[in-house]
């Protein structure tokens, strides 16, 4: 309940610090495209808008998740908006979740009109949607997906970093866990059991962004294996509490000074 | 046995400073105490007394390095006495983007109000900060006195055992500091008990029911505003008129200082009468005899000026 109504007032605050505007981009990226693609694509307007439409969908996604997450827990004890709220009969891990709550809220809004504006663009070069269209919304889901865990890293980091390090932390932790199937290919390449053992590790444990992305598959209207939303879904929760539990540890047991 | 409202044993606090080789500074040494129900308890100290980390302790906004505190019978751990009782932090800032109204129906939504209550509630203590007006305006337009206001009423909203108001007359204008000092007495006539930390002196003496004086984190004393200030009279004021062509008598006259007419003298207090029976023998009118107290702004000087080595006689109540 207390985590409810900590999440509506971070959506609040959100829309009130203008975040949804960055839907007017989206909105003039995804026109402009449109009428560039229907007019020099041939057979393929479906194709470049899907995946022009689902990479920023997914980019926008990340840098709202990045850039609110590190400040979500820092501003409220940077600007001391905190003392009054935990004064009330609120546990600090109601208060973080609710902030993470809040911003996932956020970022499924701001995802499903940014949804709609790529409905649109489609409708307008293919006249229709296709059965095979809906991997296009599974792929969406998977972005969400994303973002939750992004979330998560940025929250951790930023209940005991520096908005700056917590950027570049989860910055960098994305890229590796985009890369993670790259990185221990590459310890296999190298022949030392070593390597190999060190970049196997760290495959399993650095998030593995990389089975997210299944945009050019939603772009080619490819169906989605069942297996691989379940996979993710139960592997983006688990990930996900994972950190956010650490998270919560960290600062319940943080002197606000 | 009803519990105290307030009980502090041993709370004491180190910070650590210094980034490679972290020194601890111990901001609250062993500060121990007890307000009882009802009281109002002011809580005095320069900057960097101890006074808002003592605060923060009870709020559970920091933890302690040794010692325990209790709030109505309830460890300062357990969340759920929250409910029971109000804060306000120093230099309150809020969420700017929310209006008054909002805040404060923020804030009463972790108490599991009803709608129309919330409603009920935040338009009555609105009105009882004065800031019916401007409970539309966002946070962010607000003055410095105007925030003030709405961490008042944010803090008392939920009818609160207990209050711990940290500088509470800070930023408010002397209107608004009678209407603060009102909304004390009144928690205190509705049996509430009020905690309070501030600088200005004569706020706590006309408050308070007890003070306890807070230097470089040690307590260095408790009693009510009166027993300090007691101790301590410093002698009697005249204030005399005399007839033209009359001397001064001698005795008084190196200590007589003249303003117009007027005439003004210190004596000790036993050397009273004698000195108004000299003054009467010279015709004197005489229009005023005042004990000299040392206010408590006098005594707070003392005690900052016998931490810095200087050495006063100063006695006070110890709990």
């Amino acid at each position: 309940m207390h985590t409810w109504v900590v999440a509506i007032n971070t959506f609040r605050e959100a829309v009130r610090d203008r975040v949804l505007y960055n839907l007017i981009f989206f909105s003039l990226l995804m026109m402009g495209a449109a009428v560039l693609v229907g007019g020099i694509s041939i057979g393929i307007e479906h194709l470049v808008i899907v995946n022009l439409g689902l990479t920023a969908i997914s980019i926008f996604g990340i840098v709202m998740a990045v850039f609110i997450g590190v400040g979500l827990v820092y501003k409220e004890i940077d600007k001391r908006t905190l003392y009054a709220l935990l004064a009330r009969p609120i546990r600090r891990w109601e208060f973080l979740t609710g902030k993470y709550a809040g911003l996932l809220l956020t970022l499924a809004v701001n995802t499903a009109l940014m949804t709609v504006g790529l409905a649109m663009a489609l409708l307008y070069v293919s006249h229709g949607f296709l059965r095979a269209d809906f991997s296009i919304l599974v792929a969406i889901y998977f972005i969400l997906l994303e973002l939750a865990l992004i979330t998560a890293l940025a929250l951790l980091f930023s209940c005991f970093c520096s908005p700056m390090i917590s950027t570049i932390l989860t910055i960098g932790l994305y890229i590796a866990g985009v890369f993670s199937s790259d990185i221990r290919s590459f310890g296999a390449l190298t022949g030392s059991s070593l390597a190999g053992g060190i970049t196997s590790a760290l495959y399993y444990v650095l998030p593995n962004f990389h089975n997210f992305n299944v945009i050019a598959a939603a772009a080619h209207g490819e169906a989605i294996p069942a297996a691989l939303i379940v996979q993710n879904t139960l592997y983006a929760m688990a990930y996900i509490a994972l950190v956010l539990f650490p998270a919560a540890a960290i600062f319940s047991h943080r002197d606000l000074k | 046995m009803p519990h105290k409202a307030i009980e502090i044993d041993g709370l004491t606090k180190d910070y650590y400073t210094g980034f490679w080789r972290k020194r601890p500074h111990r901001a609250l040494d062993g500060l121990t105490l007890q307000v009882e129900n009802g009281e109002v308890f002011g809580f005095l100290g320069p900057n960097g007394a101890g006074k808002s980390t003592t605060l923060k302790l009870l709020m559970g906004l920091m933890f302690p390095t040794a010692g325990t505190a209790r709030i109505l019978g309830r460890s300062i751990e357990d969340v759920g006495m929250h409910k029971q009782i109000g804060y306000l932090p120093e230099q309150p800032y809020f969420y700017d983007y929310l209006t008054g109204r909002e805040l404060l129906d923020y804030f009463a939504r972790f108490f599991g109000y009803g709608p129309s209550e919330r409603r009920e509630r935040v338009d009555r203590f609105l009105e009882r900060v004065g800031l019916s007006a401007a409970a539309n305006i966002q946070l962010r337009k607000y003055s410095k006195g105007m925030l003030q206001r709405v961490g008042i009423a944010q803090a008392i909203l939920h009818d609160p055992q207990v209050v711990f108001l940290d500088e509470p007359m800070s930023g408010l204008d002397p209107v608004g500091r009678r209407e603060v000092r009102d909304i004390i007495l009144d928690m205190r006539k509705h049996g509430r008990t009020v905690l309070f930390s501030t600088h200005i002196l004569s706020d706590a003496e006309m408050l308070c029911d007890r003070v306890g004086v807070l230097l470089s984190g040690k307590l260095q004393g408790v009693g009510s505003p009166s027993e300090i200030l007691d101790v301590r009279v410093q002698g009697m004021e005249i204030l005399f008129e005399l007839p033209p062509g009359r001397a001064l008598p001698p005795d008084l006259a190196e200590q007589t200082t003249q303003t117009g007419s007027r005439l003004r003298v210190e004596v000790p207090e036993e050397e009273l009468y004698a000195a108004l029976e000299r003054l009467h023998l010279r015709q004197a009118r005489i229009l005023s005899v005042t004990p000299i107290k040392a206010t408590l702004e006098d005594y707070f000087f003392q005690l900052v000026g016998r931490e810095n080595g200087e050495h006063h006689a100063v006695e006070i109540s110890k709990e």
